[in-house]
């Protein structure tokens, strides 16, 4: 495989917006495009993400109209992807994958979500359409039900009494807020603490209001390139050193909810690949969609034992100046959740961490960064290893 | 290849009070609810297989927040069935207010429901119940 970089990317302020789908796909794309010194007509594919836009704009095919808003050539094709909320690191992945086969040499992947258009009940209902529609569904059961359910089966297992594992849970929240007020893009640029969280209301027990991430709107994109070619373009190339992806099935073939197994095969394809060891990773945006997801994360892509990264937040180990900086950007939790747009903001954070671009969240001297996006009820997971030297 | 238990075959089933899986001719192990091969070893022989009604529930959680049409609070629990396959359901006849950890590990009776479907939903659902033995 040729070697392959990111050369440049793009997001729009993750929130509630006014503008269209397309409206925010093609500003973080255009930026994307510009970052990388390069014009539209320059771009061979779309890989486009988004996973409600006929719930949300009453549109399905909105691959082909993005491609035509950002001025793409004819020969470019555009195509959807939907991985729930995995969506866009899949779409980068495979334009990673087509870019170092040879295939093109510049592609255009990303995605874009206009949740908060939907109402609550709406939007939990369509995010529910990411269980199994006909075993789990009929239960009623939402996300936040899924990960509590595992928060609960985590207490359990290794034994810490629930209110204990609510605190340090609380502390990931805590965390993610304070990273997440330091980023002008972040959904929630307030910092909290933990007896806010505490005294949230009840989402899905265990889990509070501030456990859980929000409903976002807000797009992201990345240019996927060729590393030679971008060597003569742009001056930091950030090079993708490995990749891993990885499926299970619904939760009940599932079982043991506290072990993401997609997870765990997916980051050691990408550890493999890139020939690292997790200890070796400065920066991580893995995805905390619920504060317990964290804790799953961190384990499972082997920061931590299983059962003993609970605590790791309250620690300060994750927190920016921390041993292993999780989610700087704010996270899930706290920059926000536009589905189809997350992974490719991940990427963004991490590439502009690794270009030393981050501001006041910058991890001193960050050369080796992890994405980890999750979808569905833990039945997808992909991982990119990013470095700002090949 | 045909599997020998489709999803409406199931649901009849369930409509008469019979829980049915397949069962492994390869490996033994039992998949409920149904699907093309075996959901441990893969295999492909595969013959149906009545599931006893009672399993230990392994997690669960009050849904308060829910999707649109559903109404809270109501207890959504993963059980195990003595088949050793797991089944989503609801935990019925359990004030979900009173709802805490030392359910974990009890057993229950499996039963099952109709669940209305929505606009979405591919019609109306049979779905387990679970009732606490």
């Amino acid at each position: 495989m040729r070697k392959v970089v990111i050369a440049g990317v793009g997001m729009t302020p993750f929130g509630i917006s006014e503008k269209t789908n397309i409206e925010m796909f093609s500003e973080a794309a255009l930026t994307a495009i510009a970052d990388s010194n390069i014009e539209p007509a320059d771009i061979q594919a779309l890989f486009f993400g988004n996973c409600l836009g006929g719930f949300e704009e009453g549109q399905l095919h909105m691959a082909p109209f993005a491609h035509s808003a950002i001025g793409l050539p004819i020969s470019a094709p555009a195509t959807r992807f939907e991985s729930a909320c995995a969506t866009a690191t899949v779409a980068i992945r495979h334009a990673a994958l087509l870019v170092g086969a040879g295939v093109y040499d510049m592609v255009l992947a990303g995605g874009t979500e206009r949740a908060t258009v939907m109402s609550t009940p709406l939007a939990t209902r369509t995010f529910a359409m990411a269980s199994h529609a006909l075993y789990e569904s009929p239960t009623g059961i939402t996300f936040p039900g899924v990960f509590a359910m595992a928060a609960y089966l985590y207490a359990a297992n290794y034994h810490i009494h629930i209110k204990e594992l609510k605190l340090h849970m609380a502390e990931i929240a805590v965390k993610n807020h304070y990273h997440g007020a330091k980023n002008p893009k972040a959904h929630f640029q307030k910092e909290i603490d933990t007896d806010k969280v505490l005294n949230g209301m009840m989402v899905a027990d265990p889990l509070q209001l501030l456990d859980c991430c929000p409903f976002s709107d807000g797009a992201a994109a990345v240019v996927i390139m060729d590393a030679l070619k971008a060597k003569e373009l742009v001056k930091k190339p950030i090079y993708i050193a490995g990749m891993g992806q990885a499926s299970a099935g619904p939760l009940y073939v599932q079982k043991n909810l506290t072990r993401v197994r997609a997870r765990e095969v997916a980051s050691q394809a990408a550890y493999s690949q890139a020939n690292i060891s997790p200890k070796e990773i400065d920066v991580c945006e893995l995805h905390d969609c619920f504060t317990i997801a964290e804790i799953l994360a961190v384990e499972s892509l082997g920061f931590y034992e299983f059962g003993k990264g609970y605590d790791a937040a309250t620690k300060g180990e994750t927190r920016l100046g921390g041993k292993v900086v999780v989610n700087p950007s704010g996270g899930l939790k706290a920059k926000g959740h536009p589905i189809g747009a997350t992974g490719a903001a991940q990427v963004t954070e991490i590439v502009e961490q690794l270009r030393g671009e981050a501001g006041d969240r910058q991890v001193k001297g960050a050369k080796i960064g992890l994405v980890d996006t999750l979808g569905g009820d833990l039945g997808t997971v992909c991982n990119l290893i990013l470095r700002s030297e090949s | 290849m045909k599997s020998p238990l489709t999803f409406n075959r199931y649901q009849e089933a369930m409509g008469l009070g019979r829980l049915l899986g397949l069962h492994c001719e390869d490996c033994g192990a039992s998949t409920v609810p149904p699907q093309a091969v075996c959901r441990e070893c893969g295999g492909w022989n595969l013959t149906i297989k009545e599931i006893d009604k009672t399993g230990i529930l392994r997690t669960f959680t009050v849904i308060r927040v829910a999707p649109e049409g559903m109404t809270p609070p109501y207890i959504v629990a993963l059980v195990e069935t003595g088949s050793g396959a797991c089944l989503m359901g609801n935990l019925n006849g359990v004030d979900p207010d009173e709802a805490g950890m030392e359910l974990m590990g009890r057993e229950v009776s499996i039963s099952t429901q109709v669940v209305k479907g929505d606009v979405y939903a591919c019609g109306d659902i049979r779905s387990p119940v679970f009732t606490l033995a």
